[in-house]
C-alpha cells in the first residue's frame, strides 16, 4: 500500500530531517500535516470557549447572581469573545481547509511558502500563548469585551494590554496566511486552470485572503496605538486627554467588520462545493458565485459605520453606511439563488455534508436577514446592544460559519484520513445540533426586540423565560457537539476505508492516487481544460488515470 | 521570502493536455515572480499599517489644528531635511547596488550596499541627536510635558503630537533597523554564494522594502516638520 502523509517520516521540515515522529510533526511544512494541526488547536479553543457559554447561560438561569459576580462575568464574555474570534474563528477555515484543501485544488504540491506556513502556524502558537498567559498574569484576563473600547479599556486595570498584544501577534499570523495564499493562487493553479476555471473554494479563499492582507494592518496598529496610549498615556483614544473614543470605534471596525466577511467567505465557498456534489449537477451560475465573493469582500470593506450608528456620526455617513450595508445583501442572495438552482431537477443525495450545507442555508438565512434589519438605523437605534445582536450575529456565524466548517469536516473526512464517518451518527448529530441550536438562540430575538441588553450579568424577571429556554438549548447542542466529536474520534479509528472519491466529485483534491493523499499529492500535475463542476446524467464527467494523471473519459 | 535549499537544481514537472501539447508547470521552489508578489503584497500591509496613522494624525490635525502647528515649529527643519536627503540617497545607493548585481559586478553591488548602510546608520545617528536634544528639552514619551493634566504639561493638542511624532518616527526607526539587518543577512547571502546574478530575489526584495521605508519617511518629514516651518503667525487661528 503507498504511502499517505500521515505516515512517519513522510513529510519535509523547516529544520534538518528529524528521526523523531513528534519533531516530525512540530517541524513541518507540509500544507496537509499544518492544517491538520491548526484543527487540532483550533477546536480544543473552540471547546474551552463554549464552556465558558455554558457557564454564562448557567449564571443567566435566573435573575441575580447565580455562580458568577459582574466583575468576573465581564471576564467571562471577553475571554469567550477573544477565544471565539482570535483563536479560533478568524484562523478557522483558511488555516484548516485552505492549508489542506486549497493546494490540492489547484493542483499544486504546496502552498508558494511552505516554510513561511510553518512559521506563521507557530506565530499563531505564540499569539494564543500571549493571550492564555494574561489568564494568570495582572489584575486577571481583561473585561472590556473582546471589542476593547476606547476609553474604558485604557482605564481599566485589569490585563488588557497582554490581550492586545496577543491580538496584534495573532493579526500578524491572519496577515502572512493571507499573503501566502493569494501568491498560492496566483502563481500555482496547475497549468490550462484559469481563474474561472477554479473550483469555488478556492475564489472563497482569495477573496478572504485579500480581507486578512488589507484590513488586518489597520487593526494592528490600531492596537499598537492602544498600547502606547497604556504604557505612555499620549492620550489618543482618550477623550480626557484631547483623544476620540470614537476614532478607535472607528479604526476597529474597519478591520473587525471585514473580519466577518472574512470568515463567512470560505464558508460560502464550502458550500457552492457541497451543493453541486451533492446535486450531482453543475452548480448554477458559477461566474456569479465567484464575482459575488469578490464583490462581497470589496464592498464589505465600506460598511463598518453600521456599528456605530449610536456612537456619534453625521446622519449623511449614517445613511451612507447604512445603504452601503444593504448592497452587502445583493451579492449574497445571489449565492443562495445559485444554490438553490443548482439543487432544482438535481440528483440530490442527502448525506450528512449535504444535511449540514441544507441546515446552514435556513439557519444563515435567519442571521443574514436580521442583519439587513439592522442595518436600518432607526431599527438599530432600537436593537443595538441588545441580545437581538447577539442572535444575529451568532445566527450567522456559528449557524452559517461554523455550521459550514462542519458540513467541510464531514465532506473532506475522507480526503484527510482515508475512512468515512459513520453516516447514521453524523445524521443524528446533525439533528441534535440543528435542534438545540436553534431552541439556543432563536429565543434571544424576541428577548432582544423586547430591550434584554446584551453583557449583562442580572436581568428582569420577565426575560426568564427566553434565558431558560435558552439554556436547555444550549444544553442539548453542546450534547450534539460532543458526540459530533466522538464520532469524527471514532470514525477516525475504526471507519469504513473511502476510496479517493466516495462522494462522486468531480474537483481535483478527489483526483488522487490515494487517501489519505502522499506527500506531495497528485502522482503528477493534470492539465486542466474542464470546469470544476462537470456531471452529466448524475456522473462525474471527467475521469483521470490517477497514475499518469491524463483524462480517460 | 525563503527558498528551500536543495542539494540538487529543481526541475519543473510537465503538464501534458489531451491534444500532446507540453506545459511547464509552476513549483513553489524557484519562482522568482512568486517571491516578488508575496513581498509587494507584504509591501501592502505596511503602506496600510503607516496608512492608518496618517489618518489618526490627519484627524486630530483638524480636531487641534493650532496646536499641532506650534509643536510642530519646535521641530529642527535643519536635521530633518538633513536626514530626508541621506535617506534618498541611500534608496539611490540601493537601487544601484541592484542594478549591479543584475549586471554582474557582485563586488560593485557589495560597496553600494555597505554605503546604504552607512547612510542607514547616519540617519540613526542624526535621528538619535534630535531625540536626545526634545528630551532633554523634557519632550519625550512619558516625561511631565507629555502627561495630561500634569502641571507642567503642554496644550493637549500638542500632547498628541509629539505622542504621535515618537511613535511614527520610532516605528520609522525599526523598520531602518530592522532594514540594517536584512543588509547584513544579504551580504551573508551574497558571500555565500546564495543570492547571485541569476538569483537575486531576496536582494530585489530587500531594496523593495527599502524603498518603502524612504517612502514613508518622505510623507512623515513634511507632516511633522513642515507644518510648522517658518512664520507661523498667519496660519495660526485661521481656521
Amino acid at each position: 500500500m503507498s504511502k499517505s502523509y500521515l505516515d512517519a517520516g513522510e513529510t519535509h521540515c523547516a529544520i534538518g530531517h528529524p528521526k523523531s515522529v513528534f519533531w516530525q510533526w512540530m517541524l513541518t511544512v507540509d500544507h496537509k500535516r499544518i492544517g491538520l494541526m491548526y484543527a487540532a488547536v483550533i477546536f480544543t479553543f473552540f471547546f474551552v470557549a463554549v464552556f465558558i457559554g455554558l457557564t454564562m447561560r448557567i449564571e443567566l438561569f435566573a435573575p441575580g447572581a447565580q455562580i458568577l459576580d459582574g466583575d468576573t462575568f465581564n471576564q467571562a464574555f471577553t475571554l469567550h469573545g477573544v477565544i471565539m474570534i482570535f483563536l479560533f474563528i478568524i484562523p478557522g477555515i483558511p488555516a484548516v481547509f485552505g492549508n489542506i484543501v486549497m493546494p490540492l485544488m489547484i493542483g499544486a504540491k504546496d502552498v508558494s511558502f511552505p516554510r513561511l506556513n510553518w512559521f506563521t502556524f507557530w506565530l499563531y502558537i505564540f499569539g494564543a500563548l500571549i493571550a492564555l498567559s494574561s489568564l494568570w498574569t495582572g489584575n486577571g484576563f481583561a473585561d472590556t469585551g473582546w471589542t476593547f473600547y476606547a476609553p474604558y479599556s485604557l482605564n481599566t486595570n485589569t490585563n488588557v494590554l497582554t490581550t492586545l498584544v496577543a491580538a496584534f501577534v495573532l493579526g500578524m499570523a491572519s496577515i502572512l496566511t493571507g499573503l501566502n495564499f493569494l501568491v498560492t493562487i496566483h502563481r500555482l493553479r496547475a497549468p490550462g486552470m484559469g481563474f474561472f476555471k477554479m473550483p469555488l473554494f478556492v475564489w472563497g479563499i482569495y477573496a478572504t485572503a485579500w480581507i486578512q492582507l488589507l484590513a488586518t494592518p489597520v487593526v494592528g496598529i490600531t492596537l499598537v496605538l492602544a498600547i502606547l496610549e497604556k504604557v505612555f498615556g499620549i492620550g489618543i483614544f482618550d477623550p480626557a486627554k484631547g483623544g476620540d473614543p470614537v476614532l478607535f470605534e472607528h479604526l476597529f471596525w474597519i478591520y473587525s467588520h471585514p473580519a466577518v466577511y472574512l470568515m463567512i467567505l470560505p464558508a460560502f465557498g464550502i458550500m457552492s462545493e457541497i451543493i453541486p456534489t451533492f446535486s450531482r449537477r453543475e452548480i448554477f451560475g458559477y461566474r456569479t458565485i465567484a464575482l459575488s465573493s469578490a464583490s462581497i469582500a470589496g464592498i464589505g470593506y465600506l460598511v463598518w459605520g453600521h456599528h456605530l450608528f449610536t456612537s456619534g456620526m453625521s446622519d449623511l455617513a449614517k445613511t451612507i453606511f447604512s445603504f452601503l450595508t444593504f448592497f452587502v445583501a445583493i451579492p449574497t442572495g445571489i449565492k443562495f439563488y445559485d444554490w438553490v438552482a443548482t439543487m432544482y431537477k438535481g440528483k440530490i443525495v442527502l448525506d450528512s455534508p449535504m444535511l449540514w450545507a441544507l441546515g446552514t442555508m435556513v439557519t444563515f438565512i435567519i442571521g443574514g436577514l436580521t442583519g439587513v434589519t439592522i442595518a436600518m438605523i432607526g431599527s438599530d437605534i432600537h436593537l443595538q446592544d441588545t441580545y437581538y445582536s447577539v442572535a444575529h450575529f451568532h445566527y450567522a456565524i456559528l449557524g452559517g460559519v461554523v455550521f459550514l466548517l462542519f458540513a467541510g469536516i464531514h465532506y473532506w473526512f475522507p480526503l484527510m484520513f482515508g475512512k468515512m464517518l459513520n453516516e447514521k451518527r453524523a445524521k443524528l448529530a446533525f439533528w441534535i445540533n440543528f435542534i438545540g441550536f436553534n431552541m439556543l438562540w432563536f429565543p434571544m430575538f424576541i428577548a432582544g426586540y423586547q430591550g434584554m441588553p446584551r453583557r449583562y450579568f442580572d436581568y428582569l424577571p420577565e426575560f426568564q423565560i427566553y434565558h431558560q429556554i435558552s439554556f436547555f438549548g444550549a444544553v442539548i447542542f453542546i450534547s450534539g457537539l460532543l458526540y459530533m466529536f466522538y464520532n469524527f474520534f471514532d470514525s477516525m479509528k475504526n471507519g469504513e476505508p473511502s476510496g479517493t472519491n466516495p462522494w462522486n466529485a468531480t474537483t481535483l483534491e478527489w483526483h488522487l492516487p490515494s487517501s489519505p493523499p502522499p506527500l506531495e499529492n497528485h502522482t503528477k500535475v493534470p492539465y486542466v481544460d474542464f470546469n470544476p463542476y462537470e456531471y452529466k446524467h448524475g456522473q462525474p464527467v471527467v475521469k483521470f488515470d490517477y497514475e499518469t494523471m491524463q483524462r480517460i473519459d | 521570502m525563503s527558498h528551500e535549499e536543495h542539494g540538487h537544481e529543481y526541475v519543473p514537472e510537465i503538464a501534458t493536455s489531451r491534444d500532446g501539447k507540453q506545459y511547464e508547470v509552476q513549483g513553489w521552489q524557484g519562482d522568482f515572480y512568486g517571491g516578488k508578489l508575496g513581498f509587494w503584497l507584504f509591501m501592502l500591509t505596511e503602506v496600510m499599517m503607516f496608512g492608518a496613522m496618517f489618518l489618526v494624525l490627519t484627524y486630530y490635525f483638524s480636531l487641534h489644528h493650532d496646536d499641532f502647528i506650534e509643536a510642530s515649529s519646535d521641530f529642527n527643519v535643519f536635521l530633518g531635511g538633513t536626514n530626508t536627503v541621506v535617506l534618498l540617497i541611500s534608496a539611490l545607493t540601493m537601487g544601484l547596488g541592484l542594478l549591479k548585481m543584475k549586471h554582474g559586478d557582485i563586488k560593485g553591488a557589495k560597496l553600494m550596499i555597505y554605503a546604504t548602510m552607512i547612510l542607514a546608520f547616519a540617519f540613526l545617528a542624526i535621528k538619535g541627536v534630535e531625540w536626545t536634544e526634545d528630551y532633554h528639552e523634557g519632550i519625550f514619551l512619558g516625561l511631565n510635558a507629555l502627561q495630561p493634566g500634569h502641571p507642567e504639561s503642554k496644550p493637549l493638542g500638542e500632547i498628541l503630537f509629539f505622542g504621535m511624532y515618537f511613535t511614527m518616527t520610532g516605528l520609522h526607526g525599526f523598520h531602518i533597523i530592522i532594514g540594517i539587518g536584512l543588509m547584513l543577512w544579504l551580504l551573508k547571502r551574497i558571500n555565500a554564494g546564495k543570492v547571485s546574478p541569476h538569483h537575486y530575489i531576496l536582494y530585489f526584495n530587500i531594496a523593495l522594502y527599502w524603498d518603502l521605508v524612504h517612502l514613508v519617511w518622505v510623507f512623515v518629514f513634511p507632516y511633522f516638520y513642515m507644518i510648522g516651518a517658518g512664520d507661523i503667525s498667519g496660519v495660526l487661528n485661521g481656521h
